[in-house]
Order: C-alpha cells, then structure tokens, then sequence
C-alpha cells in the first residue's frame, strides 16, 4: 500500500487536481477516458518546445540532431518498457485506435480472405471492433466473438471451436474499460498460435495497472495509448514481432517512411519507419517517455495494492445504496467500477455528481454490444487512478446519495 | 446546488418517473425516430395529424429525466395544436435552453419554461431537445403524413 505521505507526494504532482470545480475540491474519477498529466511529463514537453524543438530525421543541424536523440530515445523507453526484443518493433503512433487501424489495413488486408475468421470478445471497445468489421465487408472474412457471463468474464469453455482453422486474426482487450475486467489472455494465444493465428492485443487499460511484458504474453500485435498512462494525447504505440512488420505493406504514405521515390516506383523504409509517414507526434512522444519514467519511478505492485483498495472500498460502500447495481463483477479487476440507479439515468447520476464536482462518465464507454449484452442503454462508470483517495470515494458516495434524494 | 434544484425541478422528476402518452399510436401518421448517438437516448414520436392539427401524440423510447421529461411535456402541449404552432414553439423552445428569453416567450412556453435550467448545463441541452427535433423531422422530412392505408 502507499503511505499516506507517498500519496500526498503523489498528488502534489498532479497539479491539475487541485482546483475547486462548482464549489468542491475536484474528485477525478474518469481515469479510463484520460489519467492526468504529472508536471514531469508537462515540463517535458514544455522543454522540449522551448530548447529543442525542430522535425526529426535528416535535419543537418543540432537541434534536428536533439529531437532526433530524443524521439528515439522515447522509443526505446517504450521498448524498454513493454519488453519488447528490438526498438524496431515499436511504431508510433496517434493511440490505441491508430494502432489498430494500422494492424486490420495493412495485416488483416493482405492476410484475410472470404471464409476466414476474426475472433473479437463481447467486451471490445469500438476501436478493437470497427476497424475488423471494416475490413471483413471488405475481404469477406467473417467476425466470431467470445461469449461472456454476466460477471464479466470470458467463457471459454468452447475455445476449440471459437479458434479454429479458419481464425487468421484474434483481437482482444487486456483490461475491459466498461467492466475493468482482467482477461488472462494466456490460453487464447496459445490456442491461435496453435492454429496459426495472429493475435493482437488492445492494451490501453491495462498499461496504467499492471506489468506488460509483451515477450512473457507471446502476443503478436499489442496497442496502446500515452494518455491513459499520465501520458500526452496524440501519441500511442503499436508494438509488432518484427518479422510480421517487416512482412506487412505501409499503412500511410508520405515523408519519412520511404527509401526512394520516383514516378515509376517508390521503395520503402524498414519498420518501425515504414508505418510513420508524416511528420510525427514529436513532443509527445518526448512526454510519453517523461510518463513512463516517472510511472516507473513506484513499485508497481503498491500502487496495484492502492488502487485495488479503492476498489474494494467503492464496491462496498456502493452496494449499501438501495436500487445501485454494479455492472461488472469479475473476480479479476482493475479500478473501473460501472454501475446503474434504479430509476435514475446514468446521465443524470453523472450530472448530480458534478454539482459536487466529482468527475464520472456516463454513457455507453464505446461499448455498444456490451450494453446490449447488459440490457442497458447506458451504465455510469468511475476509473480510480494511483492519485485517488478513499476522502474522495467519500465524496462520491455522498453525491450519490442526493442523487438518489432527488429521484426518490 | 441552486444550479441542479433548477435543473431537477418536481415537474421534470415527476415527468420522469411517469411520462404521459408513453405508448406507440397503430393509427399515427406522422412518425420519427430520435437518436443522440453520443449518449446512446433514443425516442421514438408518434403523431396523428388532421388538417393540419395535431390530434395526438405519443412516443416511445429511452433516455435520460432531461429528454424523457422534455418528451413527455411535448406530447402533452402538442394535443390540438396547429403544425404552426408546432414550429413556433419547437423554436422557441430551442431558444428557451440557448439564449436570453424574454417576457412574451416565456407566456408563450408556460409549463415548458421549467427547462430554462438545462441553459446551466450546454452538455444536457441536446437531452432537452432531442423530442423537438424528432417533432420536428416527422412534420417535414415526412413532408406529408405518411397513410398505412396507402399500400
């Protein structure tokens, strides 16, 4: 567990937090939309514009020459960082979306074909669904999905069947955003690896909870985004066993991702460059690695042991509220607690609750198939970062409450 | 806290909790459906028109006490009203929850004057107007009623 004097450090990095929002010390609980910025990875990006700022690649001169430095540095923080074998494996790019974008365009394009299969779970967000079902129409390949219970867990008891000689690609996310639910991930890899199947794996909430190490997962494609790891906005990670990238056409064209051009043929890069045309995200790749420094900077498993506190606390002092039902209730968790009042439309709750400025979501989270699968339109959610108190849980519980009072 | 006592006023929680004329109408003849794909509301507005008068009104659908009370006080203000009247208040309306409204539009609203606190709130306010603009598409997008005796 943190002490209270390392959460109090921990807080006085976030300057962001300590505002009054209507009247109310501002209680931040939509982590899983996006975590706040530490002043390290604001002063990053701040030093970055004032002392070195100038495009990558080929500049001949210094401060070309630094951001060069530092942009690839950040690489092989990142690298570093996930366990990745080679910093070649690692392509920026603009989050988690992007990266998966990228995979079902240039992988899935030329790897997918009429009969094929492309295995998502009932839990995808609508970036790990979309950009396949896009391309199924396109190759007339066909989406499967994995069932899952009411708690909020993959059942896999059909397995041999869902993964099969057809499944080319499975997709599947880590941590859940709606549920927080932790998929152990292990047995779906090993059985597409077995049947010759890729597997990618969408990563953007499991970085800011748990250790990743992509070598140990064995996946073959695994995303996320900076800015739900206290990171910037605008800059994510693709991460590709570097023999698939090397095999895979270009996902954009442009500057920076070619060897020569002319009007009969152009030839292309290795990876990771093949797959950043453009100009990219440089400062913010730059503050991506100020964030993963600085969330190195804790043992992993207090804040794992805080922020699994936060949990339990919520949970417990939610389901004392009459009419509250929690959606989600898996035995592995990360901090994301989504729930629903009878009677009370989690837009309202979400409103309600920043009167007393507590900051939720409310809404369908980019999960529309799982709010089907739930029967609701729509769930309230609140995502606790390592920054997070139980004086803040208080704060949120006692919100709920007048919400209840005004609907009853 | 004064803000949200505005916003959740008796009539609008009230409206919620039991919205008036929430059922489908098999004789309508004006019919369309209102999404917000940003929050996932959605409704569903039932019209009977006769020359020109709205005879009945009626909707269905999901949402938050915003856009279900906002639905429920519609269909209720719209019996024996003009499809002119219709429009008027329908902009109106729409000026309740974005500008400054003056004395005579707020004789004009009567019961519906009791949004004027969704103006606080700029994220809720598609909530609020979500049944007027479905009123609205089915009196023009329709642009005659639509007859199920026609086929």
């Amino acid at each position: 567990m943190l002490t209270d004097s390392e959460l109090k450090k921990i807080r006085s990095d976030f300057p962001v937090l300590h505002q009054k929002v209507n009247n109310h010390p501002l209680v931040y609980f939509d982590n899983a939309a996006t975590a706040q910025r530490p002043k390290a990875v604001i002063e990053a990006m701040d030093n970055f514009y004032y002392h070195d700022n100038a495009n990558v690649h080929r500049g001949i001169h210094v401060l070309s020459e630094r951001a060069t430095h530092n942009f690839e540095e950040a690489r092989k923080k990142v690298q570093h960082f996930i366990g990745a074998k080679h910093k070649e494996e690692i392509v920026f790019t603009r989050g988690t979306t992007e990266s998966i974008n990228l995979v079902a365009e240039s992988y899935g394009r030329t790897h997918l074909q009429a009969g094929d299969e492309v295995l998502l779970s009932y839990m995808e967000h609508h970036a790990n669904i979309v950009p396949w079902q896009m391309i199924c129409e396109r190759t007339g390949a066909k989406l499967k999905i994995i069932p899952i219970n009411h708690a909020g867990e993959l059942v896999l008891n059909d397995l041999d069947k869902l993964i099969n000689k057809h499944t080319k690609i499975v997709a599947i996310t880590q941590v859940s955003n709606s549920l927080g639910t932790i998929n152990d991930l292990t047995a779906i890899i090993d059985k597409a690896h077995a049947v010759g199947a890729k597997v990618l794996v969408d990563g953007a909430q499991a970085v800011p909870h748990m250790a990743v190490n992509v070598l140990e997962l064995d996946c073959d494609f695994y995303c996320f985004s900076g800015h739900k790891l206290y990171g910037p906005t605008g800059i994510g990670i693709l991460y590709g066993k570097l023999p698939l990238l090397k095999a895979m056409p270009p996902y954009q064209g442009g500057g920076s991702m070619i060897k020569t051009v002319s009007f009969a043929k152009t030839t292309f890069l290795e990876p990771p460059h093949k797959f950043e045309a453009g100009t990219p995200a440089i400062a913010e790749a730059i503050g991506l690695s100020a964030a993963i420094d600085y969330f190195k900077q804790f043992d992993l498993e207090k804040i794992q042991a805080h922020e699994h506190a936060l949990l339990l606390y919520a949970e417990a002092q939610m389901q004392k509220i009459p009419g509250l039902t929690l959606i989600g209730t898996a035995k592995h968790k990360a901090s994301i607690v989504s729930f629903i009042m009878d009677g009370i439309h989690p837009h309202d709750i979400s409103t309600i609750l920043d009167s007393y400025g507590v900051a939720i979501r409310a809404g369908h989270h980019c999960t529309m198939p799982l709010m089907d699968f739930y029967q609701v339109a729509a769930t309230a959610r609140a995502s606790f970062a390592f920054y997070n108190t139980q004086e803040e849980i208080d704060a949120f519980i006692v919100a709920l409450k007048h919400a209840r009072e005004i609907f009853h | 806290m004064q803000a949200l006592r505005e916003l959740y006023q008796e009539l609008i929680v009230d409206h919620n909790k039991h919205p008036r004329h929430f059922h489908d109408m098999t004789d309508a003849n004006c019919f369309a459906e209102g999404v917000n794909p940003l929050c996932g509301d959605q409704l569903s507005l039932y019209l009977k028109v006769e020359n020109d008068v709205i005879v009945a009104a009626s909707f269905l659908g999901k949402g938050c006490a915003i856009s279900v009370a906002s639905a429920s006080l519609m269909t209720d203000w719209l019996f024996g009203k003009t499809i002119q009247e219709a429009e008027t208040m329908f902009q109106a309306f729409h000026d309740l929850l974005t500008e400054e409204k003056s004395i005579e539009d707020a004789e004009l609203l009567g019961k519906l004057m009791v949004f004027q606190g969704v103006r606080e709130y700029p994220t809720r306010v598609k909530c609020a107007t979500l049944a007027w603009h479905a009123l609205h598409a089915a009196l023009h997008d329709a642009s005659l009623p639509v007859s199920t005796e026609d086929e």
